[in-house]
């Protein structure tokens, strides 16, 4: 049996470039899926996100949740856009996430540092850092937590060409 | 009519009491508001579980005190008003279900009211309403154009596309290490900066009504992760951001209220205490022969007087809520049914 693969790093040199990996990646969600964002302000969390709704079929305005929280947007599949920036990660419980991961539709969580460990055991860990080769580039680092999303990044990555290094 | 307004929708817990409408706008007649800024400093940010826990301890208090300083007691109250939606729901359900007890118990007349048209409400406290209006809303979670043609009939012009001005203020604080809540510290700093400042760039949305902030976050992040500013490098950060961000909502509010003829600007929301963005507006809006309004600071960030304006206009007009009126955390701001329209 072929061997799933684990971890992948994409680049993108441009806002649009992101929202594009955004595209090509929610292709290939499922109900269900969870995708796990890191990475520092200013980072692209949101602006990934916001080509993940658009690949979804979602035609809302994607804006940043770190004051609401929680945003959830109708589309082919259902979208919850969630944001613990503001929340400490004792609490993140309180706003019912775990019901939230549990439901039929794609959940991307910004912070997902702050999410305990049990609720990402099947997720797509997705960290975004700065590329110092330009100020727009960024590092977008790829990560399978379970078989279910080992799956989407391999068919991810057969399909893209960008740079796919371990 | 006497009514009392409810608003719990996220840090605040905050009750009021007016009278009105007449011909003046609406009557203040007390505004209490519990902020639960110092509790969340404790732990650097809005804890959902502990904000709602703590609506629940304050909100009685609260409208007790609301209703004494006003000097009315249940027997006078002819309505009530809250805020149902958009927010966090765990500190909306506590506003709601205490307005809806009431409302049982006294046999009153409840609304429920959208955050956004509360904001826009404050300006009626201090007279009539002039439409149309051009209302720019800029908080924590929000930054929206709307045109109100008339009472409870909006037209969301414009909206952020990413991050929201108090947001940008609240993360732009975050990256210059500044405490919680990061806005009023940041201006702060930026204010200490001495002389002029070369803004940090702008988002340009060319043939666009909404506005951008996550550039200049991105901007900010890049400069602080760059060069690791001083003290005084920190101060013209600060300013250079905070010009930034009071340019675009400027710039872009100016310039959608020329597209749409010469109605006046109503300015609302937590970030219209800012003092840059009061000066920069006021001065360019005079320079284009605009009239601009910002309401008293005290009723700029969230509380029950907007709540409780918002609140009369809608009774009068399209009618009470019924009973069950429920609470959402996203709901659009949308125009009244004015199909009860006396």
């Amino acid at each position: 049996m072929q061997r799933r693969r684990q971890t992948a790093v994409q680049l993108t040199s441009s806002p649009e470039q992101t929202r594009s990996l955004g595209r090509q990646l929610a292709l290939r969600l499922q109900p269900g899926d969870l995708l796990s964002l890191r990475g520092h302000l200013g980072a692209g969390k949101t602006t990934l996100i916001q080509g993940i709704a658009a690949g979804l079929g979602v035609t809302d305005l994607v804006s940043s949740p770190s004051f609401t929280l929680i945003h959830q947007h109708p589309g082919r599949i259902p979208l919850y856009h969630i944001d613990l920036y503001r929340l400490s990660a004792a609490d993140v419980g309180a706003i019912g996430l775990d019901e939230i991961v549990d439901s039929e539709a794609v959940v991307a969580v910004e912070w997902a540092e702050k999410l305990p460990a049990d609720l990402l055991r099947n997720a797509l860990d997705i960290e975004i850092v700065f590329d110092e080769s330009d100020e727009d580039a960024r590092r977008i680092h790829l990560r399978a937590r379970g078989p279910r999303s080992a799956r989407l990044l391999s068919s991810l990555t057969e399909n893209c060409d960008a740079d796919t290094r371990p | 009519m006497l009514l009392l307004g409810i608003e719990t929708s996220c840090d605040e817990t905050s009750a009021a009491i007016v009278s009105g409408p007449s011909d003046d706008g609406v009557q203040l007649l007390s505004n209490v508001v519990a902020s639960q800024d110092d509790l969340h400093a404790h732990f650097g940010g809005i804890v959902p579980e502990v904000a709602s826990r703590r609506h629940i301890e304050m909100i009685l208090p609260v409208i007790r005190e609301a209703m004494q300083r006003a000097s009315v007691t249940w027997e006078d109250l002819q309505g009530i008003a809250v805020t149902n939606g958009p927010g966090l729901v765990g500190s909306l359900v506590v506003g709601v279900a205490a307005a809806k007890a009431i409302a049982q118990a006294r046999r009153l007349p409840l609304v429920g009211i959208h955050h956004l048209e509360a904001h826009i409400y404050a300006a009626a406290i201090h007279g009539p309403l002039p439409f149309p209006l051009l209302a720019l809303i800029a908080s924590g979670g929000h930054s929206h154009l709307v045109l109100m043609h008339g009472h409870g009939k909006y037209d969301v012009l414009g909206r952020t596309l990413d991050d929201a001005p108090g947001e940008a203020f609240d993360k732009g604080a975050r990256l210059l290490g500044l405490p919680y809540p990061g806005g009023p510290h940041l201006a702060a700093l930026a204010d200490s900066f001495p002389g002029r400042v070369e803004p940090m760039p702008r988002a340009h949305i060319s043939n666009s009504r909404d506005f951008s902030f996550s550039g200049v976050k991105a901007a900010l992040a890049r400069a602080v992760r760059t060069t690791q500013p001083q003290e005084r490098d920190r101060a013209r950060l600060a300013a250079a951001y905070q010009e930034s961000i009071a340019l675009s909502l400027t710039e872009r509010t100016l310039q959608v209220a020329d597209e749409i003829g010469d109605s006046p600007i109503f300015v609302a929301g937590g970030v219209a205490r800012n003092q840059r963005l009061r000066d920069l507006l006021a001065q360019r809006a005079a320079a284009a022969g605009l009239r601009v309004h910002f309401p008293d600071p005290a009723l700029c960030t969230d509380n029950a007087a907007m709540v409780a304006a918002a609140g009369v206009h809608k009774l009068a007009r399209a009618g009470p809520d019924p009973p069950d009126l429920d609470c959402f955390a996203n709901i659009q701001l949308r125009s009244w049914d004015a199909t009860t329209a006396s």
